[in-house]
C-alpha cells in the first residue's frame, strides 16, 4: 500500500470515530433520529398511498378522474404557471441588485423578502381580503367598475405569489455573493454591455441556484393551503386548488378520494426532492470545476448562452 | 329561450365585438381587405355562437352538511329546467359553516342563491352586505325555509354511556363533540337547544338554563369551526361520546358508515331548526340569473324537491311527501326559535355576540 492511500485510510478512520463520542452513544443517536423520521416522516407518507389504494387502483384512477379534481388538478397548474415565472423574475432581479450592488435601505429590502416567510398564510389571505373584499379599502370600487379579486382565480394566484415570494430571491443572493462580482467586471472590461453581462456571466454562473428556488417555489406554489384558502370561496370546480380539494373530499367522508388526491401531492414533494438533489449535486460539482480551474478563471472561455439555456 | 339570459349574452358579445373592432381599425393601416374580411367573418361567426347556446350558472352559497343533499337537487333541478326553457344550468356549489359562508357572501364571494343554516346569517347579509332587502324571509313560503330538520344525537354503536337525553350529556366524564357556535349555524341551534331543554325543565329559570350550557360546553373537547368538521371527528378520528347534530347529518354519517357503527338518539325535546334560502338581487341582477334563482328556489317546494330533501333526511314541508317519509322521522317534541328565544334577532346578540352568553360561559372555564 502506498504512503498516500495508508495516509487517506488513516484521515477516513479518525473522521469516522470522533474522539468525544463513544459508539454507543453515536449509535443511540443515530437510532433515535432514525426512529423519529420513520415514524414523523416515512410512515405517513407510506401511509398516504397505502390509503389512496386501499379500494384498489381501479377506485384510486376513478378518483382521480373525477371532473372536480380534474378541474382543481388544472387550477393548481395554472397558478403555479403565473406565480412561479413572476416570482422568478422578480427574484433573479432582487438576488442581482442585493448581490452585486451596494445602496441604501438594502437591509430594509431584504427584511421585505423575508415578510412571507415571516407572516402566517392565513394574515396573508386575510390581508389581501381587507384590501379587495366588498367590505375592503378598494372593493366597492373595484366591484362598481366590474373587477373582481377575490373568491376566484386571481385571488389564488395573488395570494401563491405572495407566499412563494422569498424562495428564488433567498436561494439566490448567498450564491450570488458567493461568486462575487470579479468575473462580471472583467466582463465589463473587456467591453460587453450590461444585458450580455447579465445573460452570459451572472446567470450562468448561478444557474443551479436559480433551478433549484424554482424548484422550491413550485413546489410551495401547489402546496399552498391557509393563504388560497381564505381567498378561494370554495367554489366545487372553480376555485379549489388540490391542497383545497383534499380537505375538501376528507369533509365529505371521501377518504379514498381524498387521498389519493393527497398522493398526487406527494408525488409532486417526492419529484421535487429528487429534482433538488440533483440540482445540488450539480451545484457542488460546478463549484470543484471552478476551484480545479483555479484562481484565474478569466483563462477560462466565457460561458455561452446555449450554456445557460 | 329566457330572456334574461339572452341579454346577459348580447351584452357580453357587444363588448367582445367592441374589442374586436377596435383591434380591426388597429390593424386597418395595413390596408390589406383580406385581413379585414377574416376578422369580419371572425366577429359574424362568434356572435352567431352567442345568440343560441344558452347556458346559465348559477353559484350557490351554502352550509356544511348539504353537500350531498344539494348534488343530487342540482342535477334534478337541471333537467326540470333544461324540459321547461331549453337553457342548461350549471350549479356551481360552495360549503362551509354557514356564518363562515355569509362572511365570504358580505366580502364579496358572487353567490346567486344563498342556502343557509340559519336566518340570521342571511339577515347579516342583508344588514351588513346591503345585498339583498332586509325583508327576504317573507318573499318565499314557510319563512323560505323549504325544508326543516332538527338537533338530535349520534352515539357509538350500543350506546355504551347509556345517553338518552339532554341530561346525559352533563354528566362527568362524557365527551360531547359540538362545532364553534360562534362560525356554525348548527352549533347555534344544538347549543339553543340544549338552553331550550333545561329551560323548560327548570321552569323558565335561566340560572339554571344557563348552569346546564356552562356544565355541557365543560364537557367538549374539540369544537370545530362547522358542523361536518365535528362529525368527522366524532366519526373518522374517534373522538368524543356523543355528536350533538342535524338530524339529517346524524343519520347521513350513520349511512355512510354502515349502519353497524353509530345509533341515533332522539331527545325528549329539540329546536325546530329552519335552514332559510334566498336569491342575492344584487348579484342575479349584474349576472342576469334572477328567474333562475328563483326558479331554482321554487323547486325546493315542488315535490320532487322535496322528496329529495326527505331522501336526504331533511323533513320536507308538503304533506303528501311528509306523510310518504313519516316512518324515517320519529315524533319529537320541538320548540320553536321564535316562541323560546323571541327570534334570531334577539337570541344571536344575546347569546353569541362578542362578550354574549357563550363567551362568558366559555371563558369561566379558562
Amino acid at each position: 500500500m502506498s504512503g498516500a492511500a495508508k495516509s487517506r485510510l488513516l484521515a477516513q478512520r479518525t473522521r469516522g470515530h470522533g474522539p468525544e463520542e463513544g459508539g454507543l452513544a453515536r449509535r443511540f443517536l443515530i437510532g433515535a433520529a432514525v426512529l423519529f423520521l420513520t415514524v414523523f416522516l416515512v410512515l405517513p407518507l407510506v401511509n398516504v398511498f397505502w390509503q389512496a389504494l386501499a379500494k384498489g387502483g381501479r377506485a384510486y384512477l376513478a378518483a382521480l378522474a373525477e371532473p372536480d379534481t380534474i378541474a382543481a388538478a388544472k387550477l393548481t397548474l395554472l397558478v403555479a404557471a403565473i406565480a412561479v415565472p413572476l416570482n422568478t423574475v422578480f427574484g433573479v432581479a432582487a438576488a442581482w441588485a442585493i448581490a452585486k450592488f451596494q445602496f441604501r435601505g438594502k437591509a430594509f429590502l431584504i427584511t421585505l423578502i423575508d415578510l412571507p416567510f415571516a407572516i402566517s398564510p392565513v394574515v396573508a389571505g386575510l390581508i389581501y381580503l381587507v384590501l379587495f373584499g366588498m367590505q375592503g379599502y378598494l372593493g366597492p370600487w373595484l366591484d362598481a367598475h366590474g373587477i373582481r379579486i377575490v373568491f376566484n382565480v386571481s385571488g389564488i394566484v395573488l395570494a401563491t405569489v405572495f407566499v412563494t415570494f422569498p424562495f428564488v430571491a433567498r436561494e439566490l443572493i448567498p450564491v450570488m455573493q458567493a461568486t462575487g462580482t470579479d468575473q462580471e467586471q472583467a466582463a465589463l472590461t473587456l467591453g460587453a454591455s450590461g444585458w450580455r453581462t447579465f445573460w452570459q456571466v451572472t446567470l450562468p454562473s448561478v444557474k443551479w441556484g436559480l433551478l433549484y428556488g424554482v424548484i422550491l417555489c413550485n413546489a410551495r406554489a401547489m402546496g399552498e393551503f391557509g393563504a388560497v384558502s381564505v381567498l378561494s370561496g370554495h367554489i366545487a370546480g372553480e376555485t379549489d386548488t388540490l391542497p383545497l380539494r383534499v380537505d375538501k373530499l376528507y369533509h365529505e367522508f371521501n377518504a379514498t378520494s381524498a387521498f389519493a388526491v393527497a398522493s398526487l401531492l406527494a408525488v409532486i414533494a417526492l419529484l421535487t426532492l429528487f429534482v433538488k438533489t440533483y440540482l445540488e449535486w450539480q451545484q457542488q460539482r460546478a463549484f470543484a470545476r471552478a476551484e480545479q480551474a483555479g484562481s484565474a478563471p478569466a483563462d477560462n472561455e466565457l460561458p455561452t448562452r446555449d450554456d445557460w439555456l | 329561450m329566457n330572456d334574461t339570459t339572452l341579454t346577459r349574452h348580447q351584452s357580453g358579445f357587444g363588448r367582445f365585438a367592441a374589442h374586436l373592432g377596435r383591434a380591426r381599425r388597429a390593424l386597418a393601416f395595413q390596408g390589406s381587405g383580406r385581413v379585414r374580411r377574416l376578422l369580419l367573418t371572425v366577429i359574424v361567426a362568434l356572435l352567431s355562437v352567442g345568440t343560441h347556446a344558452a347556458e346559465v350558472a348559477l353559484l350557490n352559497v351554502s352550509y356544511d352538511p348539504t353537500r350531498e343533499f344539494y348534488e343530487e337537487f342540482n342535477a334534478a333541478f337541471a333537467r326540470h329546467w333544461q324540459a321547461q326553457t331549453g337553457d342548461t344550468v350549471a350549479v356551481k356549489q360552495s360549503h362551509a359553516g354557514s356564518g363562515k359562508q355569509a362572511r365570504s357572501v358580505i366580502d364579496g364571494l358572487p353567490a346567486d342563491v344563498v342556502t343557509l343554516a340559519l336566518a340570521y346569517d342571511i339577515d347579516a347579509i342583508a344588514t351588513m352586505g346591503h345585498l339583498l332587502p332586509a325583508d327576504w324571509q317573507k318573499r318565499l313560503p314557510d319563512n323560505s325555509a323549504p325544508y326543516t330538520s332538527t338537533i338530535v344525537f349520534l352515539v357509538r354503536q350500543g350506546n355504551p354511556k347509556g345517553i338518552k337525553d339532554w341530561d346525559d350529556l352533563v354528566k362527568p366524564g362524557v365527551a360531547v363533540v359540538t362545532p364553534n357556535p360562534k362560525t356554525s349555524g348548527g352549533a347555534r341551534w344544538n347549543y339553543l337547544a340544549a338552553w331550550a331543554y333545561a329551560a323548560q325543565k327548570a321552569g323558565g329559570d335561566e340560572a339554571k338554563a344557563r348552569d346546564f350550557v356552562t356544565r355541557l360546553f365543560a364537557n367538549v373537547p374539540v369544537l370545530d369551526t362547522g358542523a361536518r368538521g365535528a362529525t368527522t371527528t366524532f366519526v373518522q378520528r374517534g373522538i368524543g361520546d356523543v355528536l350533538i347534530a342535524w338530524e339529517n347529518e346524524a343519520y347521513l354519517a350513520r349511512a355512510e358508515f354502515g349502519a353497524g357503527k353509530f345509533e341515533v338518539v332522539t331527545p325528549s325535546l329539540s329546536i325546530l331548526a329552519e335552514p332559510p334560502v334566498a336569491w342575492v338581487d344584487r348579484t342575479v341582477k349584474r349576472h342576469g340569473t334572477e328567474a333562475v334563482a328563483k326558479a331554482y328556489l321554487e323547486h325546493l317546494y315542488s315535490p320532487e324537491g322535496q322528496r329529495i330533501a326527505a331522501k336526504h333526511f331533511y323533513r320536507p314541508r308538503l304533506a303528501e311527501v311528509a306523510a310518504e317519509y313519516a316512518a324515517q322521522f320519529p315524533k319529537i317534541k320541538l320548540v320553536t326559535i321564535d316562541e323560546a328565544f323571541g327570534g334570531w334577532a334577539k337570541a344571536q346578540p344575546r347569546h353569541f355576540g362578542e362578550g354574549g352568553i357563550f363567551d362568558q360561559i366559555t371563558r369561566t372555564r379558562r
